[in-house]
Parts: structure tokens; C-alpha cells; sequence
């Protein structure tokens, strides 16, 4: 029996291992040490030393982002965007969760070592209500020639009346990706490039008449965006409101009972679905709506085999979300004026544009998208401006002013899809017990309405 | 001990009880019982629990006295069973997803048979059977291992006269493992039982990997509130809870296996 005692060790520490491994999920990736100054002797032409600010001296700027965390994405950015950049930049990309205890715990400590944020619109807002944020309002009007929207502008005031938190770096938006083979089935008299609702699930029905596959898709995995095709396309199409005004309206009751049509036509493991990109590929689904971002692996390889078209329209218009990503900087930062270089090189056309080529973000500036785009990216181009343009286009923004409660505004959202279409609760009866913690996020976080609906005095209310 | 263990335990108690504000509030613990997940969540995490741990316990024993039983090549069987300890939860939920997934191993496998036309959804959020099906065989085969090598070390510490005595006086087999080997190995059952089933109520990975959002269990919850919906306070309150749950099963572990000084071999 003894001899099975070093095999009993091997085990053990084995299993040590293991609970190592298992206590640490994927530790956040910490900013390298800095180096230690370098000699200055390499500085030869050291005639002007007053003149330029001092980024290299501190070692790499940090700047830290919400936005390309895949390691591709992540990489295309430092290998192709960042390439020429003004100041060495040490690029990282992470999770909200984490993004948002390294900003906090930075400025706690008073050790603040990320120069440059960059992240969505909503990303900014709990720093900007804990007062962390420097007010960029003079670089955005240095910046005038970049042709910022006039919306982008407003919304960086995060609503306040002369304050920018941030500069627009990026914006994008979710449209329907279409396997060409489904296009056989499209109901009689449905234009595709002018879905309605209805007939997108008449169109999933029929293709699963057809085919016996339910091959409609939706992202509602752990990280994928379903959330958006409510707040942003169902909502606004079926009530005109944003989401929170005509939470449990008798139009919103109409639209769930709607939707549960389109969802019996949709492939089950929709609720698994992070990137839409590869249920496509794998022909798993052939009609899905999504980010732009993440439909974009599917258009680039094959581009003959698949559409893209605008997000169908309801009673009230044709909803749909514009996404906007900007750059901050917190108070504190070791390199401001680095990031400032940083933000002037990163909104010029000539990045903007390559921020598009890559990863398939579209440019928040006036940059013109140029003829000679790859054939998948030039698709998504067209669908966003036929989705901009439409007749009906109704834009409905992110939500605005929610802070740290975002994810818990989008949580409801998920919540009464779960209840209703997983488990086939009574639709008024869901939206009314919903509709009180969405009003108890708004009284707390005390946002008023967002377009599409008027503002409103004090918290948005559900009516 | 008090830097790294009760001062963060302390905090996460007192998170629990807190408002955004940070007054004293009941409010975490009623957003957590109110939510729409919270009762899938103890009820999958409890069955997950209650199905896991006792098939992990009988197979480890079997695998243990197996092992033991000195048959040739055994110390090849101990390094075979141990290496899903060497891999991480995650991992491990990774390799089974590519099993249950629609076009996965399993579903190849049962379309190249001819016994399934397009392969079966197993982790759909329609056959939830299926769905936790898959997560207990995935979490069975990752943590059975610990379980064994427990086991294998409290055998190896009882001496082999016991059994000896028992065969002179005509014990079976059975009759020799029912009440000679099980009685003495009652304090590493014991461990074994205390430290799977704490696991097991904060099993989490192998649940996301293969379930997402379909199979919700308390740890997933914690993390979901904290990292998905930023609110530290309800995942505070879940994680209070999971430690109410092994508290109390800890407590009834050590009464019902109490080990008197004569039983545990110490003379």
C-alpha cells in the first residue's frame, strides 16, 4: 500500500493547483509596473525640454476601455490603431465590473494610474455622478473641426448645461443580419429593407414551416445585448416611448403578445447566444438582429452569403438605437496632456476610419467613409444609413443618468422576456409587478426621461 | 487569518445589510428574495447539491477502495482520476459544453448512429431535465477527484489488521467494507462530506459554461449582481446566504458523523 503514497502526493498538489486556479478567476490585467526612468541620455536634441509635455518619462499612458476586449479586437487596436499614436500607449481592455473598481479604487487610493478612459455613454455616468471626471468641454470645441453630431455633443453634457465628460470616439448601432437562403421565404409583399414586426415573424414561421428549423435569432446570452432590442427597437416601434414611459401601456401589452409569436420562431438556444456572428456562420440561424460589432466576423468572411438590413418598424415607427462610445479623462490622471494627444490623433479621419475598417465601428465624426471599404463592412455601412435615413426612423437613445444602475434597468427588461416568453407568465400581470422596480431604479437614481420621450420634471414615471 | 479572511467576511455581512447609501436596510435582503431568479436559484443550487455530493461520495469510495485493493497498475488509475483536479472549473465546463452543445460531440454521435435526425437540444431552456442532466454529470466527473483523494488517504491510515481480524472470522467482502473500512473512514467521509458540499453550493463555472443564463444557481446570482448589475449589496446578501447554507449543513455534517476518540483510531 505504501507506494501508492507519492502518487497520493502528486494528486494533492494537484489539487492545489486546482483551487488556485479556481480562487482566481481570471485575475484583471494589471498595469505594468513602470519602468524605472530611463536615462536621459538618449534625449540627444534636448534644445526644447519646456515646451512639450512629458509623457515618455512616466512609462506607457494608460488608457483603459470598456470597448474591444476580444483579444482580436484588442490586438487590431494596438497593433493597427494605436500604431502611430502620438505617446506610447498601453491599451486595456476590460469588463464593466471590473473597469468600474479599478477607476473607483484608483481614486480612493488617490494613486490614479489610467490617463485615458474610453467606454460607451453609459459607461461614463457613475464616475461623472461621483464627480471623478475632468470636464473636457474646451478640448470639444478645439475639436470643432472633427464635425462631432450636434446629439453626441448634448449627450456628453450627461445633463449638465456647460460640461463635456467626454469627447465622441465611435458610435454604432444593432440591425438584422440575413442569411440570403431565408430571403425565398419572405412573406408576400414584405419588403426586406422595410420589415414590419409582423411580418418578420410571419417570416420566421414560414421558414420553419419550410425548413423545420426554428432559425430566427436574438442574443440573449449571459453577455449578449437583448436587452437593447427591447429599450431600443420593440419598445420605441410598438409604444414611441423609450421604454420606461410606456412600460405597461396596452400598447406594450400588444407588443409582448407580438413578440411571443417571433420568439416560437426563433431558435431556442437564442437564449445562449452572445455574438450573433456565429450562429450565423454555422447557419444555426438565418435572420438575426444584433451590434453591428458583432455581426461583422459573419458579413467579412462570406459578404455574397448574407444582407444587411435595417431592424423592422411597429405601429409607432421603425425604433432603433444609436450607440455612442467616447473618451474621458479622470480626475488625477498621470499624463492628461498625453491623452489629450492621444484623443486629438485617435477623432482624425485617417484613425476614424481605420476604427471602422477594423472593428467595424462607425466614426462619430464628419470622416468619410471611404468607397474602397471591404465588401462586409461597406454591407453594414449601408444598412445603418437605410436604418438612419428610413422614413419612419425613430431613434431612441441609451438610457441617460442611471449611473451604477444600469445594469439593474437592464435587468428588468431581461426579466419580463424571461417571465413572459420562457415562462409564459401573464403578460399584464408581469409588466405591472416590473414596472415597480423600474420605477424604483428612476426614483432612486432620480433620471428624468430621454428622447424619444420629453423630458420630464424630477424621475422618469411609468404610466 | 484576520486580514485575508474575517475582516472581507465581516464587510461582506455588513454589505448585506447596507442600502446605497450605506444606512442600515433590509433592502438587499427583500431585492434578493423578491427577484424573479431567486427561488430557481436556491432550488437548482439545493438539487444540484443534494444529486452531486452522494453520487460523487459512492463513486469516490468505489474508486478509493479500488485503488486500495493493490491491483496492478493503480497508480495509473490515481493519476487518470485525478487530472480533472488539475483543470479548472471553467475549463472543465468548457470541455463538457462542447459534449452537450447542439452540434457537439454527443449530438455527432447520436446523428452518425442514425438515432437522431438533427441531434437533441440538450441545454435548451425547453428540456430542463436535460439541462440539469448535463450540469450534474459535468460537475460529478470535475470534482469527484477530490472527493477520492480524501478518501485514499483516510484508507491508508487504517491498518490492515482490522480486515484481517474480520476475514479470519469469515467477513465477506461487503461485510468487511459495511463494518470494518466504513465506521473508520467515518472522519475522512466526514472532511470529504463538509468540503464537497460547501463546494457545491458555490458551484458556479461549470453552471455558466453550459447553462448561461438558463439554470440560475446562488454564486452565478452573486456574481450577476455584483459584476453584471453593480449592485454589491444584493451579492452580498447571496453570499450570505450561501454561507448560511453551508454553515448549517457543516453543523449537521459534524452531528450526524460524530467521531468519538476510540472510532477516529486515536487509542
Amino acid at each position: 500500500m505504501k507506494r501508492i503514497a507519492p502518487h497520493l502526493l502528486l494528486a494533492s498538489s494537484l489539487l492545489l493547483v486546482a483551487c488556485g486556479q479556481g480562487a482566481q478567476p481570471a485575475a484583471p490585467a494589471a498595469p505594468k509596473p513602470t519602468e524605472a526612468a530611463k536615462p536621459a541620455a538618449t534625449a540627444a536634441p534636448a534644445a526644447k525640454p519646456a515646451e512639450a509635455p512629458k509623457p515618455a518619462a512616466e512609462g506607457p499612458l494608460v488608457f483603459f476601455s470598456t470597448q474591444f476586449k476580444p483579444v482580436e479586437e484588442a490586438e487590431k487596436m494596438r497593433q493597427v490603431i494605436l500604431k502611430d499614436a502620438p505617446v506610447k500607449v498601453d491599451f486595456i481592455p476590460e469588463d464593466a465590473g471590473p473597469f468600474n473598481d479599478r477607476l473607483i479604487a484608483e481614486q480612493k487610493a488617490g494613486r490614479v494610474t489610467v490617463s485615458l478612459v474610453g467606454g460607451l455613454h453609459g459607461d461614463f455616468a457613475p464616475f461623472v455622478q461621483a464627480n471623478q471626471m475632468e470636464d473636457l468641454s474646451a478640448q470639444v470645441t478645439k475639436l470643432a473641426d472633427r464635425g462631432f453630431p450636434g446629439p453626441f455633443v448634448e449627450l456628453s453634457r450627461m445633463g449638465t448645461k456647460d460640461k463635456n465628460y467626454y469627447v465622441p470616439w465611435m458610435q454604432a448601432t444593432y440591425v438584422l443580419a440575413v442569411n440570403k437562403k431565408a430571403l425565398q421565404y419572405l412573406p408576400q409583399g414584405a419588403d426586406v429593407n422595410a420589415l414590419t414586426y409582423a411580418q418578420l415573424a410571419q417570416w420566421g414561421a414560414d421558414i420553419q414551416k419550410a425548413t423545420n428549423q426554428r432559425r430566427l435569432g436574438l442574443p440573449g446570452g449571459p453577455k449578449g445585448l437583448l436587452h437593447r432590442f427591447f429599450q431600443g427597437y420593440l419598445y420605441p416601434s410598438y409604444t414611441g416611448s423609450a421604454g420606461v414611459v410606456g412600460f405597461k401601456s396596452p400598447e406594450a401589452v400588444t407588443m409582448w403578445q407580438e413578440f411571443k409569436q417571433l420568439w416560437e420562431a426563433s431558435n431556442p438556444q437564442s437564449t445562449n447566444y452572445e455574438f450573433m456572428q456565429e450562429p450565423l456562420l454555422a447557419e444555426e440561424v438565418w435572420v438575426a438582429w444584433d451590434h453591428t460589432a458583432r455581426l461583422i466576423n459573419a458579413v467579412k468572411d462570406r459578404p455574397n452569403d448574407f444582407v444587411l438590413v435595417p431592424a423592422p418598424a411597429g405601429p409607432k415607427g421603425r425604433g432603433f438605437m444609436p450607440v455612442i462610445a467616447g473618451f474621458g479623462i479622470p480626475k488625477g490622471a498621470p499624463n492628461r496632456a498625453g491623452a489629450e494627444q492621444l484623443v486629438e490623433f485617435l477623432t482624425q479621419p485617417k484613425q476614424q476610419v481605420a476604427t471602422l475598417r477594423e472593428l467595424a465601428f462607425f466614426p462619430a465624426t464628419n470622416a468619410q467613409t471611404p468607397e474602397d471599404l471591404p465588401a462586409g463592412v461597406r454591407l453594414e455601412a449601408d444598412a445603418v444609413a437605410k436604418q438612419t435615413t428610413a422614413k419612419d426612423a425613430l431613434p431612441s437613445l441609451l438610457p441617460i443618468g442611471l449611473g451604477a444602475k444600469g445594469g439593474e434597468f437592464n435587468k428588468v427588461y431581461l426579466d419580463t422576456f424571461t417571465r413572459i416568453a420562457l415562462k409564459n407568465e401573464p403578460i399584464q400581470q408581469v409588466l405591472d409587478e416590473q414596472a415597480k422596480v423600474l420605477q424604483g431604479i428612476m426614483d432612486e437614481t432620480k433620471a428624468g426621461c430621454w428622447p424619444p420621450d420629453p423630458p420630464s420634471d424630477g424621475p422618469c414615471k411609468v404610466k | 487569518m484576520v486580514l485575508f479572511f474575517a475582516w472581507p467576511m465581516v464587510q461582506g455581512l455588513v454589505l448585506a445589510i447596507q442600502d446605497a447609501e450605506g444606512g442600515m436596510s433590509a433592502e438587499p435582503l427583500r431585492r434578493m428574495v423578491t427577484d424573479t431568479a431567486f427561488r430557481e436559484a436556491v432550488r437548482n443550487t439545493l438539487a444540484i447539491t443534494a444529486v452531486v455530493v452522494p453520487a460523487q461520495v459512492v463513486l469516490a469510495l468505489a474508486m478509493a477502495l479500488l485503488l486500495m485493493a493493490g491491483l496492478r497498475g493503480s497508480g495509473l488509475f490515481l493519476y487518470a482520476w485525478a487530472i480533472p483536479l488539475g483543470i479548472s472549473d471553467l475549463a472543465a465546463g468548457l470541455v463538457w459544453l462542447s459534449i452537450f452543445t447542439d452540434r457537439g460531440y454527443l449530438n455527432s454521435l447520436l446523428v452518425g448512429l442514425g438515432l437522431s435526425e438533427t441531434g437533441f437540444q440538450f441545454l435548451s431552456y425547453e428540456h430542463p431535465l436535460s439541462l440539469f442532466l448535463a450540469v450534474a454529470v459535468a460537475e460529478t466527473w470535475r470534482a469527484t477527484a477530490l472527493v477520492m483523494v480524501i478518501l485514499v488517504a483516510g484508507l491508508q491510515v487504517i491498518p490492515k489488521e482490522y480486515a484481517e481480524a474480520a476475514e479470519v472470522f469469515g467477513a465477506t467482502v461487503w461485510q468487511r467494507v459495511r463494518h470494518v473500512t466504513l465506521p473508520l473512514l467515518r472522519p475522512s467521509l466526514q472532511v470529504a462530506l463538509i468540503i464537497r458540499t460547501i463546494l457545491a453550493f458555490q458551484v458556479f463555472a461549470v453552471v455558466i459554461a453550459l447553462s448561461g443564463r438558463n439554470l440560475p444557481v446562488l454564486a452565478g446570482e452573486a456574481y450577476n449582481w455584483y459584476g453584471g448589475y453593480r449592485n454589491p449589496n444584493v451579492a452580498a446578501a447571496y453570499a450570505l446566504l450561501i454561507m448560511l447554507f453551508s454553515l448549517l449543513n457543516t453543523g449537521i455534517y459534524l452531528r450526524a458523523l460524530r467521531v468519538r476518540d476510540e472510532q477516529a483510531g486515536v487509542a
